[in-house]
């Protein structure tokens, strides 16, 4: 420091902090849109009603950054579920303008609209505002029995694990990206109308082990589905496939599926 | 029905009925468009067309399939529409009843007009 | 207690959000039931043939009307359509024409809502159009 206070030259403060530089600018290339989201109660409320709100966003502001914002400057009691923020957990799945997505998935630069709309997903129970009910999903899920089958599962030291070629893996792998996030049975045509319906999710499951070659529970699983509101009812709308965050194609599982009931394959 | 028939084999049924069903009304196109479709619909032609042999079984078979075809495409519609074992019952053995009850009129229609049993 | 957001017959019949393949399946749904109510009509109308020429030719009369013809125009592309989606479905449900299962990859294209798939469908539509054309050109003695 100088005599008279001053930094030596190239030591100068600046005016504003980088840090603060950068916010300042990511705040003035920021653009605004309008929030709604769905609030509703199911212990308070007859009526789902919108909470409006004007939120900035960045090209990578996803709509869960803006949820996320909303509740912590605006309305603390928003419920909504989320964890892993980059499409793993399926937790997120909510209906954004009109549409089945994962909310950690979705930017808002993506949506185009000035608008951008958030319920909670169809076909699912409300627990409150976009959080949904999840038992029936998972009852589902167990029932089709997604684990390997087979009497000689139990590994003891004589036996080696079980060998599969790089094609085995193939014929199913795409099948095990699900993370049970819900959008496929929110989009399903069936499922609007059908809860009794086993559901696209479930249905592409049981086709991952039933495609699996280590596993010998493909007949007890063909029982499971081939009942009245099993795998029949679905009509290949292939909603299922056009919403899923993975790329599983739950409507390609569920085809390859039947081809075994009509005989196609074995 | 479920309790008749697995899902499967009720599904396998509505695929192949609808299959041997295009067969049979292309058939039925063609002989009303090749007669002309105005002088086919003269009560005389349709009573000539009934009184064929071969031709009256393509109509019974055409009546049987697109019926089969049709009501449990109709049951399928209503399964999916609402739930429960008492209405899902109903519209099944509905479904199945109003399938005969319209087989067994078009038949008679069928049978009656090849065997000449038509009102002067 | 747990609001139970079921989308109900409204969801199921929207056909704008999900692409051309629910377009599909919601006409496939409209002209089934649509071809079946023609049936069961078309054997009642076809029965007063029993009744002899006089009760033929007064029900024919109904038919031979403008809007009678309008009727038939649509159940022929209600037929055409149902029979070229109907076949693809078939060929679809089991297993074929989808791709084979792969590894996903970003960004993710179902490849059972493939192009060939599409492309049936346009063909369906169009198929009906077509039929549709025809029936009025015959019925109308053009």
């Amino acid at each position: 420091m100088t005599k008279d206070g001053a930094l030596p030259k190239g030591f100068e403060r600046p005016s504003r902090s980088p840090s603060q530089e950068k916010y300042e600018k990511v705040k003035s290339s920021s653009k605004t849109t309008t929030l709604r989201i769905s609030k509703f109660n199911p212990e308070s409320d007859s009526t789902s009603t919108f909470s409006e709100f004007k939120v900035h966003y960045q090209r990578w502001t996803t709509v869960l950054d803006a949820i996320l914002e909303v509740k912590s400057n605006y309305d603390h009691s928003i419920g909504v579920r989320y964890s892993c923020r980059q499409a793993t957990c399926g937790s997120c799945g909510m209906i954004i303008n009109g549409k089945p997505r994962l909310a950690c998935f979705t930017k808002i630069s993506e949506l185009d609209s000035d608008l951008v709309t958030v319920e909670p997903m169809n076909n699912f129970p409300i627990i409150r505002d976009l959080a949904v009910g999840f038992e029936r999903l998972i009852a589902t899920h167990k029932r089709i029995k997604p684990y390997i089958i087979r009497d000689d599962s139990e590994v003891t030291s004589e036996t080696k694990e079980f060998l599969q070629s790089p094609e085995d893996v193939e014929k199913y792998i795409q099948f095990a990206g699900c993370i049970k996030c819900g959008l496929c049975n929110s989009a399903c045509p069936t499922m609007a109308t059908d809860s009794s319906f086993v559901g696209p999710q479930a249905l592409a499951q049981a086709y991952r082990y039933v495609a699996d070659n280590r596993d010998k529970g493909k007949d007890e699983r063909l029982k499971i589905i081939d009942e009245p509101h099993g795998i029949w009812r679905c009509h290949f709308a292939g909603s299922c496939s056009q919403v899923c965050p993975k790329g599983v194609d739950p409507a390609m599982g569920i085809q390859l599926l039947r081809g075994y009931l009509l005989g196609y394959r074995k | 029905m479920s309790n008749i028939m697995r899902e499967s084999h009720i599904m396998k049924i509505h695929y192949l009925t609808a299959l041997v069903a295009v067969g049979f009304v292309i058939i039925h196109i063609i002989v009303r468009v090749t007669q002309g479709f105005a002088n086919s619909l003269e009560f005389e032609s349709v009573i000539a067309n009934y009184e064929s042999i071969p031709y009256a079984i393509v109509l019974e078979a055409m009546l049987i399939l697109i019926s089969v075809h049709g009501f449990n495409g109709l049951r399928i519609i209503l399964l999916e529409l609402k739930q429960g074992s008492a209405y899902e019952n109903a519209v099944t053995y509905g479904c199945l009843i109003a399938m005969i009850a319209l087989i067994a009129y078009g038949s008679r229609t069928i049978i009656m007009a090849s065997m000449g049993m038509v009102e002067a | 207690m747990e609001k139970d957001r079921k989308e109900g017959i409204k969801g199921m019949a929207n056909p704008g959000r999900y692409g051309i393949e629910r377009v599909a399946y919601w006409l496939m749904r409209i002209t089934g039931l649509g071809l079946l109510f023609y049936f069961i009509g078309h054997i009642y109308e076809t029965s007063n043939l029993l009744d002899g020429k006089a009760a033929w030719n007064s029900m024919l009369e109904l038919t031979q009307t403008t809007e009678g013809h309008i009727f038939l125009t649509l159940v022929i592309g209600m037929c055409v359509f149902h029979t070229g989606n109907g076949i693809r479905l078939m060929i679809g449900q089991a297993g074929f024409g989808l791709g084979k299962p792969s590894r996903a990859d970003y960004p993710y294209t179902p490849s059972s809502l493939n192009m060939k798939n599409k492309l049936c469908i346009y063909v369906s539509i169009g198929l009906a159009a077509l039929a549709m054309m025809y029936g009025l050109g015959v019925m109308y003695d053009v």
